[in-house]
Protein backbone atom coordinates (compact mmCIF):
# COMPACT_ATOMS: atom_id res chain seq x y z
CA UNK A 1 0.00 0.00 0.00
CA UNK A 2 2.72 2.47 0.97
CA UNK A 3 4.69 1.43 -2.10
CA UNK A 4 1.71 2.26 -4.25
CA UNK A 5 1.29 5.67 -2.65
CA UNK A 6 4.99 6.30 -3.18
CA UNK A 7 4.65 5.41 -6.85
CA UNK A 8 1.56 7.58 -7.26
CA UNK A 9 3.37 10.45 -5.55
CA UNK A 10 6.40 10.01 -7.81
CA UNK A 11 4.26 9.91 -10.94
CA UNK A 12 2.30 12.95 -9.75
CA UNK A 13 5.56 14.84 -9.25
CA UNK A 14 6.64 13.84 -12.76
CA UNK A 15 3.37 15.21 -14.18
CA UNK A 16 3.95 18.48 -12.30
CA UNK A 17 7.49 18.83 -13.60
CA UNK A 18 6.41 18.01 -17.15
CA UNK A 19 3.55 20.51 -16.85
CA UNK A 20 6.04 23.22 -15.95
CA UNK A 21 8.24 22.22 -18.87
CA UNK A 22 5.20 22.15 -21.14
CA UNK A 23 4.46 25.78 -20.28
CA UNK A 24 8.06 26.78 -21.09
CA UNK A 25 8.74 24.70 -24.17
CA UNK A 26 7.93 25.37 -27.80
CA UNK A 27 9.00 27.61 -30.69
CA UNK A 28 9.37 30.42 -28.16
CA UNK A 29 11.16 29.39 -25.02
CA UNK A 30 9.54 31.04 -21.99
CA UNK A 31 11.72 30.56 -18.92
CA UNK A 32 10.45 30.55 -15.38
CA UNK A 33 11.64 34.13 -14.84
CA UNK A 34 9.22 35.47 -17.47
CA UNK A 35 6.21 34.05 -15.63
CA UNK A 36 6.46 36.38 -12.71
CA UNK A 37 6.81 39.58 -14.71
CA UNK A 38 3.07 39.72 -15.09
CA UNK A 39 1.17 41.05 -18.03
CA UNK A 40 3.70 43.37 -19.66
CA UNK A 41 5.68 40.54 -21.16
CA UNK A 42 4.20 39.49 -24.53
CA UNK A 43 5.19 35.94 -23.75
CA UNK A 44 2.60 35.95 -21.01
CA UNK A 45 -0.14 35.43 -23.56
CA UNK A 46 1.74 32.47 -25.01
CA UNK A 47 1.77 30.78 -21.64
CA UNK A 48 -1.76 31.43 -20.52
CA UNK A 49 -3.69 31.46 -23.78
CA UNK A 50 -1.84 28.81 -25.77
CA UNK A 51 0.23 26.58 -23.55
CA UNK A 52 -1.91 26.40 -20.43
CA UNK A 53 -4.98 24.96 -22.23
CA UNK A 54 -2.69 22.63 -24.13
CA UNK A 55 -1.01 21.44 -20.95
CA UNK A 56 -4.27 20.92 -19.07
CA UNK A 57 -5.72 19.00 -22.00
CA UNK A 58 -2.60 16.84 -22.32
CA UNK A 59 -2.92 15.85 -18.66
CA UNK A 60 -6.69 15.24 -18.85
CA UNK A 61 -6.63 13.34 -22.14
CA UNK A 62 -3.62 11.27 -21.09
CA UNK A 63 -5.28 10.34 -17.81
CA UNK A 64 -8.57 9.49 -19.54
CA UNK A 65 -6.87 7.29 -22.13
CA UNK A 66 -4.54 5.55 -19.64
CA UNK A 67 -7.44 4.84 -17.31
CA UNK A 68 -9.71 3.67 -20.15
CA UNK A 69 -7.00 1.27 -21.28
CA UNK A 70 -6.51 -0.14 -17.76
CA UNK A 71 -10.28 -0.57 -17.29
CA UNK A 72 -10.79 -2.25 -20.66
CA UNK A 73 -7.84 -4.59 -20.17
CA UNK A 74 -9.17 -5.50 -16.73
CA UNK A 75 -12.72 -6.10 -17.91
CA UNK A 76 -11.79 -8.14 -20.98
CA UNK A 77 -8.92 -9.92 -19.18
CA UNK A 78 -7.01 -9.12 -22.32
CA UNK A 79 -3.70 -7.21 -22.16
CA UNK A 80 -4.14 -5.99 -25.74
CA UNK A 81 -7.36 -4.06 -25.14
CA UNK A 82 -7.63 -0.27 -25.26
CA UNK A 83 -10.11 2.26 -26.69
CA UNK A 84 -8.21 2.29 -30.00
CA UNK A 85 -7.90 -1.47 -30.48
CA UNK A 86 -11.49 -2.09 -29.41
CA UNK A 87 -12.89 0.47 -31.83
CA UNK A 88 -14.23 2.85 -29.19
CA UNK A 89 -12.07 5.76 -30.40
CA UNK A 90 -13.07 5.09 -34.00
CA UNK A 91 -16.73 5.18 -33.06
CA UNK A 92 -16.17 8.46 -31.23
CA UNK A 93 -14.35 9.80 -34.30
CA UNK A 94 -17.22 8.70 -36.51
CA UNK A 95 -19.65 10.63 -34.32
CA UNK A 96 -17.45 13.73 -34.43
CA UNK A 97 -16.86 13.47 -38.17
CA UNK A 98 -20.59 13.30 -38.80
CA UNK A 99 -21.05 16.70 -37.17
CA UNK A 100 -18.19 18.12 -39.24
CA UNK A 101 -19.63 16.61 -42.39
CA UNK A 102 -22.96 18.25 -41.66
CA UNK A 103 -21.07 21.49 -40.88
CA UNK A 104 -22.63 21.62 -37.44
CA UNK A 105 -19.40 21.65 -35.51
CA UNK A 106 -18.51 25.31 -36.03
CA UNK A 107 -21.89 26.79 -35.16
CA UNK A 108 -22.46 24.57 -32.14
CA UNK A 109 -19.14 23.10 -30.97
CA UNK A 110 -20.74 21.13 -28.14
CA UNK A 111 -22.54 19.00 -30.73
CA UNK A 112 -19.20 17.56 -31.77
CA UNK A 113 -18.53 16.59 -28.15
CA UNK A 114 -21.96 15.09 -27.71
CA UNK A 115 -21.69 13.11 -30.95
CA UNK A 116 -18.21 11.82 -30.07
CA UNK A 117 -19.31 10.69 -26.63
CA UNK A 118 -22.47 9.05 -27.98
CA UNK A 119 -20.32 7.29 -30.57
CA UNK A 120 -17.93 6.06 -27.87
CA UNK A 121 -20.71 4.82 -25.55
CA UNK A 122 -22.34 3.02 -28.49
CA UNK A 123 -18.93 1.56 -29.32
CA UNK A 124 -18.39 0.14 -25.82
CA UNK A 125 -21.98 -1.12 -25.67
CA UNK A 126 -21.72 -2.88 -29.03
CA UNK A 127 -18.44 -4.42 -27.94
CA UNK A 128 -19.99 -5.70 -24.69
CA UNK A 129 -22.96 -7.17 -26.59
CA UNK A 130 -20.87 -8.71 -29.38
CA UNK A 131 -18.52 -10.29 -26.89
CA UNK A 132 -21.50 -11.46 -24.84
CA UNK A 133 -21.48 -13.48 -21.65
CA UNK A 134 -19.00 -15.98 -23.01
CA UNK A 135 -16.49 -13.21 -23.83
CA UNK A 136 -13.33 -15.05 -24.83
CA UNK A 137 -10.26 -12.97 -25.73
CA UNK A 138 -10.73 -13.70 -29.42
CA UNK A 139 -14.37 -12.57 -29.40
CA UNK A 140 -13.37 -9.24 -27.88
CA UNK A 141 -10.61 -8.68 -30.40
CA UNK A 142 -12.94 -9.58 -33.26
CA UNK A 143 -15.58 -7.24 -31.86
CA UNK A 144 -12.91 -4.52 -31.94
CA UNK A 145 -11.95 -5.35 -35.52
CA UNK A 146 -15.61 -5.16 -36.59
CA UNK A 147 -16.18 -1.81 -34.85
CA UNK A 148 -12.97 -0.34 -36.26
CA UNK A 149 -13.87 -1.47 -39.76
CA UNK A 150 -17.41 -0.12 -39.64
CA UNK A 151 -16.35 3.19 -38.09
CA UNK A 152 -13.47 3.69 -40.56
CA UNK A 153 -15.84 2.97 -43.43
CA UNK A 154 -18.21 5.63 -42.09
CA UNK A 155 -15.40 8.16 -41.77
CA UNK A 156 -14.14 7.37 -45.29
CA UNK A 157 -17.65 7.78 -46.63
CA UNK A 158 -18.02 11.18 -44.95
CA UNK A 159 -14.64 12.22 -46.41
CA UNK A 160 -15.48 11.15 -49.94
CA UNK A 161 -18.89 12.79 -49.85
CA UNK A 162 -17.64 15.92 -48.07
CA UNK A 163 -19.64 18.97 -49.20
CA UNK A 164 -16.52 21.08 -49.71
CA UNK A 165 -12.75 20.58 -49.86
CA UNK A 166 -12.62 22.78 -46.80
CA UNK A 167 -14.78 20.34 -44.78
CA UNK A 168 -12.67 17.40 -45.95
CA UNK A 169 -9.51 19.24 -44.89
CA UNK A 170 -10.99 19.99 -41.50
CA UNK A 171 -11.90 16.33 -40.98
CA UNK A 172 -8.44 15.10 -42.00
CA UNK A 173 -6.66 17.64 -39.80
CA UNK A 174 -8.77 16.70 -36.84
CA UNK A 175 -8.41 12.94 -37.41
CA UNK A 176 -4.61 13.12 -37.23
CA UNK A 177 -4.80 14.00 -33.57
CA UNK A 178 -3.16 17.02 -32.02
CA UNK A 179 -3.17 19.27 -28.99
CA UNK A 180 -2.03 22.36 -30.86
CA UNK A 181 -4.11 25.56 -30.79
CA UNK A 182 -6.69 24.34 -28.30
CA UNK A 183 -8.51 27.11 -26.43
CA UNK A 184 -9.80 27.53 -22.92
CA UNK A 185 -13.29 26.81 -24.31
CA UNK A 186 -12.10 23.39 -25.41
CA UNK A 187 -10.81 22.77 -21.89
CA UNK A 188 -14.16 23.67 -20.34
CA UNK A 189 -16.04 21.48 -22.78
CA UNK A 190 -13.89 18.39 -22.31
CA UNK A 191 -12.85 18.55 -18.68
CA UNK A 192 -16.21 17.90 -16.94
CA UNK A 193 -16.92 14.79 -19.01
CA UNK A 194 -13.40 13.44 -18.62
CA UNK A 195 -13.69 13.99 -14.86
CA UNK A 196 -17.09 12.27 -14.59
CA UNK A 197 -16.05 9.38 -16.83
CA UNK A 198 -12.80 8.89 -14.91
CA UNK A 199 -14.67 8.98 -11.60
CA UNK A 200 -17.00 6.23 -12.81
CA UNK A 201 -14.08 4.14 -14.01
CA UNK A 202 -12.23 4.50 -10.70
CA UNK A 203 -15.28 2.92 -9.01
CA UNK A 204 -14.69 -0.32 -10.95
CA UNK A 205 -11.59 -1.50 -9.07
CA UNK A 206 -13.24 -4.18 -6.94
CA UNK A 207 -15.30 -5.54 -9.83
CA UNK A 208 -12.25 -5.72 -12.11
CA UNK A 209 -10.24 -7.47 -9.39
CA UNK A 210 -13.01 -10.03 -8.92
CA UNK A 211 -13.19 -10.58 -12.69
CA UNK A 212 -9.70 -12.09 -12.40
CA UNK A 213 -11.69 -15.22 -11.47
CA UNK A 214 -13.84 -14.98 -14.62
CA UNK A 215 -17.46 -13.90 -14.88
CA UNK A 216 -18.84 -16.80 -12.83
CA UNK A 217 -16.19 -16.24 -10.20
CA UNK A 218 -16.98 -12.53 -10.00
CA UNK A 219 -20.72 -13.15 -9.71
CA UNK A 220 -20.11 -15.73 -7.01
CA UNK A 221 -18.21 -13.02 -5.11
CA UNK A 222 -21.32 -10.84 -5.17
CA UNK A 223 -20.31 -8.52 -8.03
CA UNK A 224 -23.24 -7.09 -10.00
CA UNK A 225 -21.91 -7.50 -13.54
CA UNK A 226 -24.74 -5.56 -15.16
CA UNK A 227 -23.95 -2.53 -13.04
CA UNK A 228 -20.26 -3.04 -13.87
CA UNK A 229 -21.04 -3.01 -17.61
CA UNK A 230 -23.14 0.15 -17.36
CA UNK A 231 -20.43 1.97 -15.37
CA UNK A 232 -17.81 0.76 -17.84
CA UNK A 233 -19.76 1.83 -20.93
CA UNK A 234 -20.62 5.28 -19.58
CA UNK A 235 -17.23 5.83 -17.92
CA UNK A 236 -15.09 4.81 -20.91
CA UNK A 237 -17.57 6.44 -23.30
CA UNK A 238 -17.55 9.85 -21.63
CA UNK A 239 -13.83 9.98 -20.91
CA UNK A 240 -12.48 8.62 -24.18
CA UNK A 241 -15.28 10.24 -26.22
CA UNK A 242 -14.53 13.69 -24.80
CA UNK A 243 -10.80 13.06 -25.33
CA UNK A 244 -11.26 12.13 -28.97
CA UNK A 245 -13.56 15.11 -29.45
CA UNK A 246 -10.93 17.57 -28.26
CA UNK A 247 -7.75 16.01 -29.68
CA UNK A 248 -8.76 13.69 -32.50
CA UNK A 249 -7.38 10.17 -32.59
CA UNK A 250 -4.44 9.55 -30.27
CA UNK A 251 -3.80 5.84 -30.13
CA UNK A 252 -1.71 3.46 -28.03
CA UNK A 253 -1.75 5.49 -24.79
CA UNK A 254 -4.40 3.22 -23.28
CA UNK A 255 -2.61 0.14 -24.55
CA UNK A 256 0.91 1.01 -23.41
CA UNK A 257 0.33 2.66 -20.04
CA UNK A 258 -1.00 -0.35 -18.08
CA UNK A 259 1.92 -2.42 -19.41
CA UNK A 260 4.40 0.17 -18.15
CA UNK A 261 2.73 0.06 -14.72
CA UNK A 262 2.45 -3.73 -14.27
CA UNK A 263 6.10 -4.29 -13.36
CA UNK A 264 5.72 -1.57 -10.71
CA UNK A 265 2.34 -2.34 -9.13
CA UNK A 266 1.67 -5.96 -10.13
CA UNK A 267 -1.05 -7.41 -12.29
CA UNK A 268 -4.07 -6.81 -10.05
CA UNK A 269 -6.42 -4.85 -12.34
CA UNK A 270 -7.89 -2.62 -9.63
CA UNK A 271 -4.47 -1.56 -8.35
CA UNK A 272 -3.50 -0.52 -11.89
CA UNK A 273 -6.26 2.06 -12.34
CA UNK A 274 -4.95 5.14 -10.54
CA UNK A 275 -1.29 4.65 -11.57
CA UNK A 276 -2.34 4.14 -15.20
CA UNK A 277 -4.28 7.41 -15.14
CA UNK A 278 -1.34 9.41 -13.78
CA UNK A 279 1.19 7.65 -16.01
CA UNK A 280 -1.04 8.23 -19.05
CA UNK A 281 -1.03 11.94 -18.24
CA UNK A 282 2.77 11.95 -18.00
CA UNK A 283 3.09 10.01 -21.26
CA UNK A 284 0.89 12.32 -23.35
CA UNK A 285 2.45 15.40 -21.76
CA UNK A 286 5.96 14.17 -22.54
CA UNK A 287 5.00 13.21 -26.09
CA UNK A 288 3.39 16.62 -26.68
CA UNK A 289 6.52 18.43 -25.46
CA UNK A 290 8.73 16.31 -27.74
CA UNK A 291 6.43 17.00 -30.67
CA UNK A 292 6.76 20.74 -30.08
CA UNK A 293 10.53 20.58 -29.82
CA UNK A 294 10.99 18.49 -32.96
CA UNK A 295 12.58 20.75 -35.58
CA UNK A 296 10.30 20.56 -38.59
CA UNK A 297 8.47 23.01 -40.87
CA UNK A 298 5.02 22.11 -39.57
CA UNK A 299 4.55 20.57 -36.14
CA UNK A 300 4.49 16.76 -36.15
CA UNK A 301 1.00 15.57 -35.19
CA UNK A 302 0.77 14.07 -31.72
CA UNK A 303 -1.45 11.23 -32.96
CA UNK A 304 1.10 10.39 -35.65
CA UNK A 305 4.00 10.52 -33.19
CA UNK A 306 2.18 8.25 -30.71
CA UNK A 307 1.43 5.77 -33.49
CA UNK A 308 5.06 5.79 -34.56
CA UNK A 309 6.15 4.89 -31.02
CA UNK A 310 3.12 2.74 -30.16
CA UNK A 311 3.18 0.51 -33.22
CA UNK A 312 6.58 -1.03 -32.50
CA UNK A 313 5.66 -1.33 -28.82
CA UNK A 314 2.51 -3.24 -29.73
CA UNK A 315 4.56 -5.54 -31.94
CA UNK A 316 7.11 -6.18 -29.18
CA UNK A 317 4.23 -6.95 -26.82
CA UNK A 318 2.74 -9.49 -29.22
CA UNK A 319 6.10 -11.18 -29.69
CA UNK A 320 6.75 -11.45 -25.95
CA UNK A 321 3.21 -12.81 -25.41
CA UNK A 322 3.76 -15.45 -28.08
CA UNK A 323 6.99 -16.45 -26.40
CA UNK A 324 5.28 -16.77 -23.02
CA UNK A 325 2.47 -18.88 -24.46
CA UNK A 326 4.76 -21.09 -26.52
CA UNK B 1 -33.35 -23.95 10.10
CA UNK B 2 -29.90 -23.12 8.65
CA UNK B 3 -30.59 -25.48 5.78
CA UNK B 4 -30.06 -24.93 2.10
CA UNK B 5 -33.20 -26.15 0.39
CA UNK B 6 -33.87 -26.83 -3.29
CA UNK B 7 -37.54 -26.99 -4.07
CA UNK B 8 -38.72 -28.48 -7.37
CA UNK B 9 -35.90 -26.92 -9.43
CA UNK B 10 -36.60 -27.00 -13.15
CA UNK B 11 -34.26 -25.71 -15.85
CA UNK B 12 -34.50 -26.19 -19.61
CA UNK B 13 -31.80 -25.25 -22.11
CA UNK B 14 -32.88 -24.96 -25.73
CA UNK B 15 -35.95 -27.12 -25.13
CA UNK B 16 -33.94 -29.87 -23.45
CA UNK B 17 -34.69 -30.36 -19.76
CA UNK B 18 -31.50 -29.98 -17.71
CA UNK B 19 -33.14 -30.17 -14.30
CA UNK B 20 -36.58 -31.73 -14.02
CA UNK B 21 -38.09 -30.92 -10.68
CA UNK B 22 -35.18 -31.55 -8.28
CA UNK B 23 -35.94 -31.16 -4.57
CA UNK B 24 -33.35 -31.71 -1.87
CA UNK B 25 -32.48 -30.40 1.57
CA UNK B 26 -28.87 -29.81 2.59
CA UNK B 27 -28.05 -29.61 6.28
CA UNK B 28 -25.09 -28.03 8.04
CA UNK B 29 -22.49 -30.53 9.20
CA UNK B 30 -22.86 -32.67 6.10
CA UNK B 31 -20.63 -33.19 3.10
CA UNK B 32 -22.95 -33.99 0.22
CA UNK B 33 -21.67 -35.37 -3.07
CA UNK B 34 -23.70 -34.91 -6.25
CA UNK B 35 -22.86 -37.60 -8.81
CA UNK B 36 -24.25 -38.66 -12.15
CA UNK B 37 -23.20 -39.14 -15.77
CA UNK B 38 -21.96 -36.25 -17.94
CA UNK B 39 -24.77 -33.88 -18.78
CA UNK B 40 -27.02 -35.07 -15.95
CA UNK B 41 -27.40 -31.51 -14.63
CA UNK B 42 -24.91 -31.56 -11.74
CA UNK B 43 -23.29 -28.21 -12.51
CA UNK B 44 -26.66 -26.58 -13.21
CA UNK B 45 -27.97 -27.79 -9.87
CA UNK B 46 -24.92 -26.37 -8.11
CA UNK B 47 -25.22 -23.01 -9.91
CA UNK B 48 -28.89 -22.81 -8.86
CA UNK B 49 -27.97 -23.64 -5.26
CA UNK B 50 -25.33 -20.90 -5.32
CA UNK B 51 -27.88 -18.37 -6.52
CA UNK B 52 -25.95 -17.84 -9.76
CA UNK B 53 -28.64 -19.21 -12.01
CA UNK B 54 -32.35 -18.49 -11.99
CA UNK B 55 -34.31 -21.74 -12.42
CA UNK B 56 -37.25 -21.71 -14.86
CA UNK B 57 -39.39 -23.00 -12.04
CA UNK B 58 -38.88 -23.88 -8.40
CA UNK B 59 -36.68 -22.09 -5.93
CA UNK B 60 -33.70 -22.32 -3.61
CA UNK B 61 -33.88 -21.00 -0.08
CA UNK B 62 -31.27 -20.47 2.59
CA UNK B 63 -32.37 -20.22 6.23
CA UNK B 64 -35.91 -20.03 4.89
CA UNK B 65 -35.21 -17.01 2.65
CA UNK B 66 -35.32 -17.26 -1.15
CA UNK B 67 -31.74 -17.06 -2.31
CA UNK B 68 -32.49 -14.90 -5.34
CA UNK B 69 -34.05 -12.34 -2.98
CA UNK B 70 -30.72 -11.77 -1.21
CA UNK B 71 -28.49 -8.88 -2.27
CA UNK B 72 -25.55 -10.32 -4.26
CA UNK B 73 -23.06 -9.25 -1.57
CA UNK B 74 -25.09 -10.84 1.24
CA UNK B 75 -25.47 -14.04 -0.74
CA UNK B 76 -21.75 -14.10 -1.52
CA UNK B 77 -20.90 -13.78 2.18
CA UNK B 78 -22.89 -16.89 3.01
CA UNK B 79 -22.21 -19.10 0.00
CA UNK B 80 -18.71 -19.76 -1.26
CA UNK B 81 -18.70 -21.10 -4.82
CA UNK B 82 -15.78 -22.84 -6.49
CA UNK B 83 -16.43 -23.02 -10.25
CA UNK B 84 -15.34 -25.93 -12.40
CA UNK B 85 -11.94 -25.27 -14.03
CA UNK B 86 -11.60 -21.85 -12.38
CA UNK B 87 -10.02 -19.12 -14.43
CA UNK B 88 -7.21 -16.93 -13.06
CA UNK B 89 -6.76 -14.26 -15.70
CA UNK B 90 -3.79 -12.30 -14.34
CA UNK B 91 -0.43 -13.27 -12.89
CA UNK B 92 -1.26 -12.19 -9.33
CA UNK B 93 0.43 -13.72 -6.28
CA UNK B 94 -1.31 -16.29 -4.11
CA UNK B 95 -2.07 -13.85 -1.31
CA UNK B 96 -3.76 -11.43 -3.71
CA UNK B 97 -5.78 -14.28 -5.19
CA UNK B 98 -6.90 -15.46 -1.76
CA UNK B 99 -7.68 -11.83 -0.86
CA UNK B 100 -10.23 -11.77 -3.69
CA UNK B 101 -12.29 -14.11 -1.52
CA UNK B 102 -12.83 -11.13 0.80
CA UNK B 103 -14.60 -9.14 -1.96
CA UNK B 104 -18.09 -9.53 -0.39
CA UNK B 105 -16.73 -8.19 2.93
CA UNK B 106 -14.22 -5.53 1.95
CA UNK B 107 -14.96 -1.86 1.45
CA UNK B 108 -13.91 0.39 -1.37
CA UNK B 109 -10.53 1.07 0.24
CA UNK B 110 -9.04 -2.37 0.07
CA UNK B 111 -8.70 -5.01 2.76
CA UNK B 112 -9.15 -4.27 6.46
CA UNK B 113 -7.26 -5.87 9.36
CA UNK B 114 -10.03 -8.46 9.71
CA UNK B 115 -9.80 -9.20 5.98
CA UNK B 116 -6.05 -9.77 6.22
CA UNK B 117 -6.54 -12.03 9.23
CA UNK B 118 -9.07 -14.15 7.31
CA UNK B 119 -6.70 -14.39 4.36
CA UNK B 120 -3.85 -15.54 6.61
CA UNK B 121 -6.13 -18.09 8.31
CA UNK B 122 -7.18 -19.49 4.94
CA UNK B 123 -3.52 -19.71 3.85
CA UNK B 124 -2.64 -21.59 7.04
CA UNK B 125 -5.55 -24.01 6.64
CA UNK B 126 -4.58 -24.87 3.10
CA UNK B 127 -0.84 -24.96 3.97
CA UNK B 128 -0.17 -22.23 1.41
CA UNK B 129 1.55 -19.75 3.76
CA UNK B 130 4.98 -20.56 2.35
CA UNK B 131 3.73 -19.92 -1.19
CA UNK B 132 1.89 -16.68 -0.39
CA UNK B 133 4.22 -14.55 -2.56
CA UNK B 134 4.32 -16.96 -5.48
CA UNK B 135 2.81 -16.01 -8.81
CA UNK B 136 -0.36 -18.11 -9.28
CA UNK B 137 0.55 -18.94 -12.89
CA UNK B 138 3.71 -20.72 -11.73
CA UNK B 139 1.94 -23.09 -9.30
CA UNK B 140 1.51 -26.82 -9.92
CA UNK B 141 -2.01 -28.18 -10.39
CA UNK B 142 -2.29 -29.31 -6.78
CA UNK B 143 -0.98 -26.03 -5.36
CA UNK B 144 -3.29 -24.08 -7.61
CA UNK B 145 -6.30 -26.10 -6.43
CA UNK B 146 -5.31 -25.41 -2.81
CA UNK B 147 -4.91 -21.69 -3.54
CA UNK B 148 -8.37 -21.54 -5.12
CA UNK B 149 -9.86 -23.41 -2.18
CA UNK B 150 -8.13 -20.95 0.15
CA UNK B 151 -9.76 -18.17 -1.88
CA UNK B 152 -13.21 -19.58 -1.06
CA UNK B 153 -12.36 -20.23 2.60
CA UNK B 154 -11.09 -16.67 3.04
CA UNK B 155 -14.63 -15.43 2.42
CA UNK B 156 -15.74 -17.28 5.59
CA UNK B 157 -18.95 -18.60 4.01
CA UNK B 158 -21.37 -20.95 5.79
CA UNK B 159 -21.76 -23.05 2.68
CA UNK B 160 -19.07 -24.31 0.35
CA UNK B 161 -20.37 -25.32 -3.08
CA UNK B 162 -17.66 -26.83 -5.26
CA UNK B 163 -18.06 -27.94 -8.88
CA UNK B 164 -15.70 -30.85 -9.61
CA UNK B 165 -13.11 -29.74 -7.06
CA UNK B 166 -11.11 -32.95 -7.48
CA UNK B 167 -10.91 -32.94 -11.29
CA UNK B 168 -7.33 -33.09 -12.48
CA UNK B 169 -5.80 -33.75 -9.05
CA UNK B 170 -3.60 -36.73 -8.23
CA UNK B 171 -4.83 -39.09 -5.46
CA UNK B 172 -2.78 -37.40 -2.73
CA UNK B 173 -4.07 -33.95 -3.57
CA UNK B 174 -7.60 -35.33 -3.89
CA UNK B 175 -7.39 -36.58 -0.32
CA UNK B 176 -5.99 -33.22 0.84
CA UNK B 177 -8.89 -31.39 -0.78
CA UNK B 178 -11.48 -33.74 0.69
CA UNK B 179 -9.87 -33.41 4.14
CA UNK B 180 -10.12 -29.63 3.90
CA UNK B 181 -13.77 -29.81 2.94
CA UNK B 182 -14.54 -32.29 5.72
CA UNK B 183 -12.80 -30.04 8.25
CA UNK B 184 -14.83 -27.10 6.93
CA UNK B 185 -18.12 -28.97 7.26
CA UNK B 186 -17.23 -30.02 10.82
CA UNK B 187 -17.42 -26.42 12.01
CA UNK B 188 -20.75 -25.30 13.45
CA UNK B 189 -23.23 -24.05 10.88
CA UNK B 190 -21.09 -25.09 7.89
CA UNK B 191 -22.04 -27.41 5.05
CA UNK B 192 -20.46 -28.64 1.82
CA UNK B 193 -22.05 -29.65 -1.49
CA UNK B 194 -19.76 -30.82 -4.28
CA UNK B 195 -20.18 -32.48 -7.62
CA UNK B 196 -17.94 -35.48 -8.18
CA UNK B 197 -17.03 -37.93 -10.90
CA UNK B 198 -15.13 -40.34 -8.68
CA UNK B 199 -17.72 -42.71 -7.18
CA UNK B 200 -15.12 -44.24 -4.87
CA UNK B 201 -14.51 -40.86 -3.23
CA UNK B 202 -18.25 -40.25 -2.96
CA UNK B 203 -18.76 -43.65 -1.33
CA UNK B 204 -15.94 -43.30 1.18
CA UNK B 205 -15.83 -39.63 2.05
CA UNK B 206 -19.30 -38.11 1.64
CA UNK B 207 -21.98 -38.13 4.32
CA UNK B 208 -24.67 -38.19 1.72
CA UNK B 209 -24.88 -38.81 -2.01
CA UNK B 210 -27.33 -37.44 -4.57
CA UNK B 211 -27.50 -39.27 -7.89
CA UNK B 212 -28.77 -37.32 -10.90
CA UNK B 213 -29.78 -38.75 -14.23
CA UNK B 214 -31.23 -36.66 -17.08
CA UNK B 215 -31.98 -33.87 -14.64
CA UNK B 216 -33.92 -36.00 -12.21
CA UNK B 217 -32.86 -37.14 -8.77
CA UNK B 218 -32.83 -40.94 -8.67
CA UNK B 219 -31.22 -41.38 -5.26
CA UNK B 220 -30.69 -39.19 -2.19
CA UNK B 221 -29.35 -41.07 0.81
CA UNK B 222 -26.28 -42.15 2.76
CA UNK B 223 -23.53 -43.36 0.35
CA UNK B 224 -24.13 -47.07 0.75
CA UNK B 225 -27.87 -46.69 0.32
CA UNK B 226 -27.60 -44.30 -2.62
CA UNK B 227 -24.87 -46.02 -4.62
CA UNK B 228 -26.49 -49.43 -5.00
CA UNK B 229 -25.92 -51.63 -8.05
CA UNK B 230 -29.49 -50.89 -9.21
CA UNK B 231 -28.98 -47.11 -9.01
CA UNK B 232 -25.60 -47.30 -10.74
CA UNK B 233 -27.14 -49.33 -13.54
CA UNK B 234 -29.92 -46.77 -13.98
CA UNK B 235 -27.61 -43.77 -13.77
CA UNK B 236 -24.58 -44.89 -15.77
CA UNK B 237 -25.71 -48.03 -17.59
CA UNK B 238 -22.97 -50.07 -15.91
CA UNK B 239 -22.97 -53.28 -13.95
CA UNK B 240 -21.25 -52.78 -10.63
CA UNK B 241 -20.94 -54.49 -7.30
CA UNK B 242 -20.31 -53.00 -3.89
CA UNK B 243 -17.66 -55.15 -2.24
CA UNK B 244 -16.06 -54.78 1.16
CA UNK B 245 -12.39 -53.94 0.94
CA UNK B 246 -9.89 -54.12 3.76
CA UNK B 247 -10.63 -50.50 4.78
CA UNK B 248 -14.28 -50.17 3.79
CA UNK B 249 -16.69 -50.59 0.92
CA UNK B 250 -15.48 -50.39 -2.67
CA UNK B 251 -17.25 -50.15 -6.00
CA UNK B 252 -16.22 -52.81 -8.44
CA UNK B 253 -17.07 -52.07 -12.04
CA UNK B 254 -18.02 -55.19 -13.96
CA UNK B 255 -18.93 -53.78 -17.34
CA UNK B 256 -21.52 -52.14 -19.52
CA UNK B 257 -25.11 -53.28 -19.26
CA UNK B 258 -26.04 -54.97 -22.54
CA UNK B 259 -28.96 -53.32 -24.17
Amino acid sequence: MTRRLLLLGGLGLLVLLLSGLSLMAGRVWVPWSAWTQAAQDPRWAIIFELRLPRTILAVAVGAALGLSGAVMQGYTRNPLADPGVMGVSSMAALGAVMTMYLSLSLATPWLLFAAAMIGAVVGVAVMLVLAGGTGGTITFILAGVILNTVASAGVALALSLAPSPWAAQEIINWLLGSLADRSADDVWRALPFIAIGSGLMLMLGRALDALTLGETGARALGIDLNLTRVLLAVGVGLASGASVAVTGMIGFVGLITPHLMRPLVGHQPGALLAPSAVAGAALVLAADILVRLTPSVAEVRLGVAMAAVGGPFFLALLISMRRRLA
Amino acid sequence: MRDLVADNLTVALGGRPVLAGVSARFRPGEVTAVVGPNGAGKSTLLACLAGLRRPDAGRVSLDGEPILGLAPRQRARRIGFLPQTPEVAWAVDVETLVGLGRTPHSGAHGLSEADHAAVQAALVRTRMTGLARRDVTTLSGGERARALLARVLAGEPSWLLADEPLAGLDPGHQLDAVDLMRAFAAEPGHGVVMTLHDLGVALRLADRVLVLRDGALIADAAPLEALTPAVLERAYGVKAAIVSGAWGPLIELIGRVDD
